[in-house]
């Protein structure tokens, strides 16, 4: 049976176009099953042609780009899919991300949700994906993270694209009494190439509006493409060299107030004893109300400037009750611990027979080696904040987040009113890194709102409070053992991880009623996923609640598995005497898109050279969110301690619509991850989180960089993320390097624990 | 209190203890400086007063003794300044929060030091902290703006 016919038509469809880009697809995914959440709010004289293009008479053209802008590049890729196949030029129109509707939904992000490897194309797992994709579509699901924005807008944009295209051609070939075969788009123009008249969009816009779409569109071969595949000018980049207001903190609306929170600094307790009076007496306060939500409980301050709120949270009284988690990192540990030992955990992978393979082993044929990673916060540069105004029974909310529908739903619960009496603005974000997934902020400017006389009111967090009240990147503690074989390749691998379940964490937050079932498989992504063949494999996920608030990070449960699996690795390369980079090579043998990243990073990096005494080199790989991403780090002696000097990267990502925009993710990604190994950590003394600002809690700064190579590969046939991808091989192929170079397997996270970085 | 801000003469009513930074982002309105930590630590909030590079957010406005340069204030009317032309050549932006920090740190250390080594850009723009990565385009965009400043005398 060929492999095609295995899979799902849905699946197919997706595939086929990954593949040729030409293939003729339904319209059905543009208009149904959502009504267009354009049309209740245009301009005089605006026209629009489904949720992803409105065009005015005067000709101006918004392409609507409705996922989160947080510096990945988005708004770019998505609308570039949109004017590709309109036929414009980037430079002709203005990018805006739009209403929070329903008809924005992400299936891609939850496609892939399910416990099976990217590569798995399964009967199984590709109807599972088929599944999980319309669940999102039902859902209504608006949400910017998996790095799975262009994928999902992939075919969706494009043909939105292509359908207003012939929808236009149409009203200017009657307008201009002539076959609509032959007219071209032009700029923002339809031209008669032989008589030389041409009409604007704007003229026939409201023309083409009233045509029905058409019920199957013919896409652009990808030879054909003229933005795709190639590097773009970002639409964002004016906005961002001249300090133009775009962020949620810029907000300014007339009348607005200015406000700030202090909430429980110990989760989900709540004041046992306050007082506000001192607070209410400062000069240009407003009001301090109570604050009691899903989140978490504390107060708000409303004042007539942010300075003047900051001052008062810090005066205001309180005695905060306790928590029912363990107080300090010790403690917590300690639960984690247990639970490793205590459980078998659900096997997401279970190749072979594990247990079989151990129990026969020679003592000297196996190796062990526990690792521990801790709680991370994201410390995006912009504070969580959001505005909020509610007035004549309906909210309006400027949030700078990576989930409208979600917000607009859980903000109505709080102002009273229903949804569809609730504006979600969002804004450009000053980073997200799946922090702003949360509904927090957006909650607490509502709350605030209802206090304020139906005057809008920003309400700004201090660092302190964004940085002790964030939804961490879980800590986590894994136990390993393999089983070498007689070449120095190992015959059985077995992996058990324990980690608090990031599902259930943000369900308790957002609908407390929900209780999850099942495996939650972000526990394991990133060590059961890889491409690695060995015969007896196995990899348990344990579900450790700790009662700390956990959420996604980048690259989520990959960002520590990515450094669990492939430091172990690195330690069976060591006890077999193999070169990690052929070892990788051999065990990845099943998947030439593996072997083709791990070939070119080896030419990249020069990896077989002899360095000089004092550096050293690390590997690692990871496939995550469906790309193939190998990297090299090499790191140096100094008198001030390691210094990361190079890094390169190998990504295949199947496909690259935006070389220029993907080699940018691919450095974030690394930076984010080599900055969270270095030496970040969050921690616990009576059940408060201890660092507080960028002096306890830094990142990687301009004089730490280093140098990066970057090769994108497009050789595997389904398209890959890239927001994320980097992040999870970085950190352990620098962990890598530090044992090369000093000898010391730091296994435990930060490295800062064991070694210095200059 | 008057200020004097990208050449205007700005009056508000202000504690003088409130950080320059709220001055200028809530009485003002000039937003293009950011909040970043409150405590000097990120960068995201600089300006230049009287050409030395300043965190905003710890300077308190009644200490505040000159003019004060905001990224506002670096175009001519529409024509970018040559560090902001070169962020764009080098699409240096991800999330962009910080950029007008960083922007402000790299003009002062151009108008200090026209042709920077890598050793000068790392210590004049080390206290301005970018969670996306910017970095390898930031000393890229330095560079050419240099460049282009050095080309036209600017």
């Amino acid at each position: 049976m060929s492999r095609l016919r295995k899979v799902t038509r849905r699946g197919f469809l997706i595939a086929a176009a990954a593949i040729a880009g030409g293939v003729a697809v339904g319209y059905y995914y543009v208009r149904s099953p959502y009504p267009n959440p354009l049309e209740g709010d245009l301009e005089a004289e605006e026209v629009t042609f489904n949720p992803y293009l409105k065009i005015t008479a005067d000709n101006a053209v918004t392409i609507i780009a409705p996922r989160a802008e947080m510096g990945q590049g988005v708004s770019t890729t998505l609308a570039a899919l949109v004017a590709e196949e309109l036929g414009v030029e980037l430079a002709d129109v203005t990018v805006e991300h739009g209403p929070a509707s329903y008809a924005y939904y992400n299936s891609e992000m939850l496609a892939e949700g399910g416990p099976f490897p990217f590569f798995d194309e399964g009967m199984i797992a590709e109807t599972m994906r088929g599944a999980m994709g319309t669940a999102g579509k039902v859902l209504g699901l608006q949400a910017t993270g998996g790095s799975s924005s262009v994928r999902d807008g992939f075919d969706r944009m494009r043909q939105a694209g292509a359908a207003a295209r012939v929808m236009l051609t149409s009203a200017a070939a009657d307008r201009l009494g002539v076959s609509a075969g032959e007219l071209t788009v032009r700029g923002t123009s339809i031209l008669h190439e032989a008589s030389g008249r041409s009409v604007t969009f704007g003229e026939v816009a409201a023309a083409a509006a009233e045509i029905d779409p058409p019920s199957q569109v013919r896409l652009k071969e990808p030879s054909d493409w003229r933005l795709l595949g190639r590097s773009q000018p970002r639409v964002d980049m004016a906005a961002k060299v001249t300090g133009a207001p775009i962020f949620g903190i810029d907000v300014s609306l007339p009348d607005m107030l200015y406000g700030t929170v202090k909430m429980s600094p110990r989760f989900g307790a709540r004041p046992v004893q306050s007082d506000v009076s001192k607070a209410e007496a400062m000069p240009g306060v407003v009001a301090v109300v109570p604050i009691d939500t899903t989140y978490g409980a504390g107060f708000g301050v409303i004042a007539e400037n942010t300075w003047a709120a900051f001052r008062a949270a810090e005066a205001i009284e309180v005695e905060w009750g306790p928590t029912t988690y363990p107080g300090d990192s010790d403690a917590l540990d300690a639960m984690l611990e247990q639970s490793l030992m205590a459980e078998q955990g659900d096997r997401l992978r279970d190749d072979g027979d594990v247990d079989a393979a151990f129990a026969d082993a020679p003592a000297g044929r196996v190796i062990e080696a526990d690792y521990a990673v801790p709680f991370l916060a994201h410390a995006c540069m912009e504070p969580m904040n959001a505005t909020a105004r509610l007035k004549d029974g309906a909210l309006d909310i400027w949030s700078p987040n990576q989930m409208p529908t979600l917000t607009r739903q859980l903000c109505a619960d709080v102002a009273g009113v229903e949804i569809d009496q609730v504006n979600v603005h969002t804004t450009h974000l000053g980073g997200g890194f799946g922090r702003r997934g949360e509904m927090d902020y957006s909650i607490y400017a509502t709350v605030l709102a209802r206090h304020s006389g139906g005057r809008p009111v920003k309400v700004t967090w201090t660092r302190e409070e964004d940085v002790t009240h964030d939804v961490y990147r879980p800590a986590a503690r894994g136990r390993f053992r393999a089983r070498m074989g007689d070449d120095g390749l190992p015959v059985a691998i077995d992996m058990r991880i324990a980690s608090p379940s990031i599902i259930a964490s943000a369900l308790s937050r957002t609908f407390p009623s929900i209780s999850p079932l099942g495996p939650d498989k972000s526990i394991v992504e990133g060590a059961f996923d890889q491409p690695y063949k060995v015969a007896d494999y196995r990899v348990s996920a344990v579900k450790a609640p700790l009662g700390i608030p956990v959420g996604f990070w980048r690259s989520v449960g990959n960002s520590y598995n990515g450094f669990f699996h492939e430091c172990f690795l690195d330690e069976i390369a060591a006890a077999g005497g193999i070169d990690p980079m052929a070892m990788r090579r051999r065990l990845m043998g099943d998947h030439p898109a593996a072997v083709k990243v791990i070939d070119r990073l080896a030419e990249l990096s020069d990896w077989g050279a002899s360095l000089p005494q004092g550096k050293a080199k690390g590997l690692a790989f990871t496939l995550s969110f469906g790309s193939w991403v190998g990297e090299v780090v090499q790191i140096a002696s100094t008198a001030q301690g390691i210094r990361i000097e190079k890094v390169w990267i190998v990504a295949d990502v199947g496909r690259a619509l935006d070389p220029s925009i993907i080699e940018a993710q691919l450095i974030s990604g690394a930076v984010f991850g080599l900055s969270s190994a270095m030496n970040q950590e969050i921690t616990f003394a009576d059940a408060m989180v201890e660092q507080s600002n960028f002096h306890d809690f830094d990142a990687m700064r301009i004089n730490q960089c280093p140098d990066f190579e970057v090769a994108i590969l497009e050789n595997y046939h389904r398209m890959g993320g890239v927001g994320e991808v980097a992040t999870p091989p970085a950190v352990p192929a620098l962990a890598n390097a530090v044992f090369a170079l000093t000898g010391k397997r730091v296994r435990q996270l930060p490295l800062s624990r064991e070694v210095e970085f200059a | 209190m008057r200020l004097t801000v990208n050449g205007n003469a700005i009056d508000i009513e202000a504690d003088p203890e409130m950080p320059l930074l709220w001055a200028l982002r809530d009485l003002a309105g000039i937003m293009g400086p950011k909040f970043g930590c409150g405590i000097a630590a990120c960068g995201a909030c600089t300006v230049l007063v009287d050409g030395i590079p300043t965190r905003s957010c710890s300077m308190p406005v009644g200490l505040v003794d000159g003019v004060v340069t905001t990224i506002e204030g670096l175009a001519d009317g529409e024509t970018l300044d040559a560090v902001q032309q070169a962020w764009i050549d080098e699409q240096v932006p991800q999330c962009g929060y910080c950029q007008s920090g960083q922007i402000m740190s790299a003009y002062a250390l151009l108008e200090e030091t026209p042709e920077p080594s890598d050793d000068d850009i790392d210590a004049a723009m080390a206290g301005n902290l970018c969670r996306c990565g910017t970095y390898p385009r930031i000393r890229a965009a330095i560079k050419r703006a240099a460049a282009a400043k050095t080309r036209t005398g600017a």
